[in-house]
């Protein structure tokens, strides 16, 4: 039996760290990045006989995140503590909420090639990171760096409506630029502060039970939830040919072999002991509450594509690649604001920023420069003041080291020659030197002409204006 | 004049009077300490150095007039589960030996911003659990009226401190009978107050939705001023309680007419040592000779309030002592080969036997396939010891009963008899469920000179009647004249 006989179902428990200021439970900031435990308080060291306190920036947060991915909102819900031991977890439990989450029964959409999917969220639940430990840089031992501890999180789980790894990604990129636009996390995986536990089982098609199913841990790339995805898929259903059983068991993902491995042994399986957490008071929302953040909410991805359709007449695919990350929307609108060339913009965000975007790993957020610079890149053309290929150049540096574009080209003198003089100074020593080609052109080889305007440009490196080279060689050569 | 024999509300005057300096106050309670601490051995930290310094200090400070305040140079004793900064907060545990918090708790920083004077940091049962004080891992405190006795825990350092005369009053903490427990075994009066109307910050938990601070005074109205102290909102406990200040002194009015008092029959049943029941009998007739209206009614629920009690608090308690795991501020065992092993046998040699017996037990009603026999019928239960109460409390306006079936037994005697241990909670552990306030005060002694104490239960935040009913019964009998602790050895 081939693989085209089972079905894959996948739910994914996607973390995304609040991007409010202080931590969930003390007034420690969240910021990334500082030296270790230097963002601590004996609250998140967890030192005897200190409390938590509710940061209300979080719940707000959480219900934003609830509102805009369809969820109820629980009017009465509560915190509880998961109890385990990990030099990480100070407490030996971390605060999260069990059977009264915030949000419940929400969906999310995707594009699928059958049309639009809903992939129904069980529920979003807020709780707190953990710290960090660091095994490496230290001899013998590890280190406990609580930075990041209290840190706060939503836990938003899916029901297992996901089929393949494709849509997997897109719930993921639709998931982040909802959370994106709703401006409750800045979504940066490199950093961690969005990150999935991938549940994945397989089951012959036509079969109605579940599979049983492996998590795979703490996954912060997409590229590496698709391949962890297609691997363990691939290993559930060898498994079953070969008329074994899947084990239930949580998996590790290793990037550098391409491969799942088991991380702890099925003895371990952990019991939390979750219960109430008697130190905090339960969460009572308002239904003037809940409206309000209701009315604050931006506009979201979705209505955001259908207005550049049809506003902008963007292809879907354009629009889609646009609207998917905030950042680049924002840029998208921004420059256009200030342009007034949605076609010139949308092309560079599709492809030059997106390719570079690729090329060095770098998330929307990252993009060094503002929409202002962008514009001022295609005012530039537009004005004739740089060809498009000189442009691309001037992108690259605005990327490598950001400044605005003018003075890029000031400094790098790659402003275009447009002067007739200099230009037809260009030409005629092109000409000169080049007898062979204008003889080939006269006796009726057009294709010299390209190669003559293409040794003009090496000669002014990439400077020349190409429409008044082209008018002037072939003026000259008329003669 | 013994000077440790005075109440707080006496030194006050007589340091208003000018007939004594703060120094002079400090300094006979640290020659007291110095004779009695080596019988008692009430503390763990003893801070007398620091407190003569600080008595030169505030006096010359109250001298030039950079601070006034009525309880400035007042001594005091804080139970060693309430943190305070730069100075060890032990737990009574091997665990927290050498732990130095490095902030104050709340009431620490309320005491403090009243320039009080911290005599030292006194013993306990570990991390709060037990009745007698054995439990700590330093040493047992013995009971002042007889030093073969327990003074009642887990606040027994402090009980026995007070009655000593050691300090003049104490910080106590009351989690199932915690405070009121060695109050009524050393023959002082002991508060445990509402649960929210005192902060929890900076109390090293046991079980958070029991615990509460409370005083440990001579008498009611020294109790009434150390409320006043520690009570109110407080923003870094959201369990506390925002309800505006009140000044419990002028509860105080010495009269009980027409006060309507329950005594609930269950509480005088089976187990109830008799010379108790007779001390308790007379005290129900004297407050009818002072013209309150007694009656007994049924609080049939309270015989589950024992069970319902161990079943949380140790949950509770196992998921509160998690923390203590051998990585950072506990103590960490020596040899270790895996980080299992750190938390295995850091854990087995930090904590004593009856912290890791209410570990276990809690562990087990939390657990998975067990949690809705214990834990949740222990939550429905204690909504049911609530709903009684509430309906007790329609009737009268407060509840009478024992504060412990027995007196202070003998060291040694309950120590290995843990179910025996915590049969002594009987009377005091359903007002922890309920979330009432309770005080304990002297009602009179048995026949070998033993206290006997009284415990009167409120409707919550009604501390002022509560606080007025012990108050006029103590004008009545003159425990304090009457009897005093002998240190029998």
């Amino acid at each position: 039996m081939s693989r085209d006989n089972y079905e894959v179902i996948i739910g994914l428990e996607v973390h995304a760290e609040l991007s409010t200021k202080t931590k969930i439970f003390c007034s420690c900031p969240t910021e990334f990045g500082a030296a270790p435990n230097t963002h601590v308080c004996p609250i998140c060291m967890a030192m005897p006989g200190t409390l938590p306190v509710l940061n209300e920036k979080v719940v707000e947060y959480a219900v934003k995140a609830g509102l805009a991915t369809n969820c109820e909102i629980s009017r009465d819900s509560k915190n509880d503590r998961k109890n385990y031991f990990y030099p990480d977890l100070p407490k030996a439990y971390q605060i999260s909420q069990f059977d009264k989450p915030l949000c419940e029964h929400g969906y999310v959409e995707i594009d699928t090639d059958e049309g639009k999917k809903k992939i129904r969220l069980t529920r979003i639940h807020i709780e707190e990171d953990a710290g960090k430990l660091n095994h490496d840089d230290f001899g013998g031992g590890s280190l406990v760096d609580l930075n990041r501890a209290g840190v706060p999180l939503i836990e938003i789980v899916s029901e297992p409506d996901i089929r393949s790894s494709e849509e997997a990604e897109k719930y993921l990129r639709k998931l982040k630029s909802i959370l994106e636009y709703i401006e409750v996390s800045d979504c940066k995986m490199q950093e961690g502060s969005l990150r999935a536990d991938v549940n994945v089982s397989v089951r012959k098609k036509g079969d109605t039970k579940l599979g049983t199913r492996t998590e795979m841990k703490n996954m912060n790339s997409f590229k590496s939830i698709t391949r962890a995805i297609e691997y363990e898929v691939d290993r559930q259903i060898d498994v079953l040919e070969d008329g074994g059983i899947i084990e239930q068991e949580t998996l590790r993902w290793d990037d550098v072999s391409g491969k799942t491995f088991p991380m702890r042994d099925k003895e371990d399986a952990q019991d939390y002991r979750y219960f109430p957490d008697p130190d905090l008071v339960a969460i009572k929302l308002s239904e003037e509450y809940i409206e309000n953040i209701k009315k604050s909410l931006p506009e979201l991805p979705e209505s955001r594509k259908q207005r550049y359709l049809e506003e902008y007449k963007l292809s879907e695919k354009d629009a889609n690649i646009i609207t998917s990350s905030k950042y680049l929307s924002d840029l998208f609108e921004g420059a256009i604001k200030i342009c007034n060339n949605p076609k010139a913009v949308n092309n560079w965000i599709i492809s030059d920023i997106s390719r570079i975007l690729n090329e060095t790993e770098m998330e929307p957020i990252e993009i060094p420069f503002d929409s202002k610079q962008l514009a001022k890149l295609v005012m530039l053309i537009d004005k004739g003041t740089i060809s498009s290929s000189i442009a691309k150049k001037v992108l690259v540096e605005m990327f490598e080291h950001p400044r605005d574009p003018e003075d890029i080209i000031d400094e790098k003198g790659w402003v275009q020659i447009s002067d007739e003089g200099a230009i037809k100074d260009v030409v005629l020593k092109v000409l000169e030197a080049n007898p062979q080609s204008v003889a080939d052109y006269k006796g009726g080889k057009d294709k010299a002409l390209g190669y003559l305007v293409g040794q003009a440009m090496k000669e002014t490196r990439g400077k020349a204006n190409p429409q008044m080279l082209n008018k002037m060689f072939l003026e000259e050569l008329k003669k | 004049m013994d000077i440790t024999e005075l109440t707080v509300h006496e030194l006050q005057e007589k340091l208003k009077n000018k007939e004594l300096t703060i120094k002079e106050i400090t300094e006979a309670y640290i020659n007291r300490i110095n004779e009695k601490e080596k019988d008692v051995q009430a503390f763990v930290t003893e801070l007398t150095d620091e407190a003569k310094k600080s008595a030169e200090e505030i006096q010359s400070k109250v001298e030039k007039g950079e601070i006034t305040g009525e309880f400035a140079g007042i001594p005091i004793g804080i139970k060693d589960n309430i943190c305070t900064k730069g100075i060890k907060t032990t737990c009574s545990s091997r665990m927290l030996e050498n732990f130095v918090s490095p902030y104050d708790a709340t009431v620490m920083e309320k005491i403090n911003s009243e320039n009080m004077i911290d005599l030292g940091k006194l013993n306990m049962d570990e991390f709060a659990m037990g009745g007698s004080t054995e439990y700590s891992y330093f040493h047992p405190t013995r009971n002042p009226w007889n030093l073969n006795k327990v003074p009642g825990g887990s606040s027994g350092g402090s009980a026995a401190a007070v009655a000593s005369n050691m300090v003049p009053w104490a910080l106590g903490s009351d989690t199932g009978g915690s405070i009121r427990e060695p109050a009524s075994f050393c023959g002082v009066v002991g508060l445990k107050p509402t649960y929210g109307l005192v902060s929890r910050y900076g109390l090293v938990a046991f079980a958070s939705s029991l615990d509460q601070i409370g005083p440990i005074t001579k008498d009611v109205q020294d109790a009434a001023m150390l409320l006043n102290i520690i009570a109110g909102h407080d923003k870094k406990d959201t369990t506390s309680s925002d309800r505006p200040k009140v000044d419990y002194t002028k509860a105080l009015k010495n009269d009980v007419k027409g006060l309507k008092i329950g005594v609930p029959k269950e509480f005088f049943g089976e187990g109830i040592n008799e010379e108790v029941k007779e001390q308790l009998q007379k005290a129900i007739e004297t407050y009818k000779e002072l013209g309150a209206e007694v009656e007994e009614f049924s609080l049939d629920i309270a015989q589950y309030a024992l069970a319902t009690y161990y079943i949380i608090a140790c949950a509770e308690a196992s998921s509160n002592l998690g923390r203590f795991d051998g990585i950072r501020y506990t103590y960490r065992t020596k040899e270790f080969k895996s980080l299992k092993e750190i938390y295995k046998k850091s854990r087995s040699e930090g904590f004593g036997p009856e912290v890791k017996r209410r570990i276990i037990l809690g562990t087990y009603v939390l657990s998975s396939g067990y949690y809705d026999a214990y834990y949740k019928k222990a939550q429905q239960v204690r909504t049911l010891v609530m709903n009684e109460f509430n309906k007790g409390f329609e009737k009268y306006d407060v509840i009478l009963t024992p504060t412990s079936p027995t007196v202070a037994f003998d060291i040694g005697s309950k120590s290995n008899n843990p179910l025996e241990m915590y049969l002594a909670d009987i009377c005091t552990v359903s007002v922890n469920i309920a979330g009432l306030p309770g005080i304990s005060i002297p009602c009179g002694v048995d026949k070998e000179g033993m206290p006997v104490g009284m415990q009167l239960i409120g409707n919550k935040f009604s501390e002022e009647t509560i606080l007025n009913a012990a108050y006029t019964f103590e004008q009545k009998i003159k425990f304090r004249e009457n009897h005093k602790p002998e240190f029998k050895k």
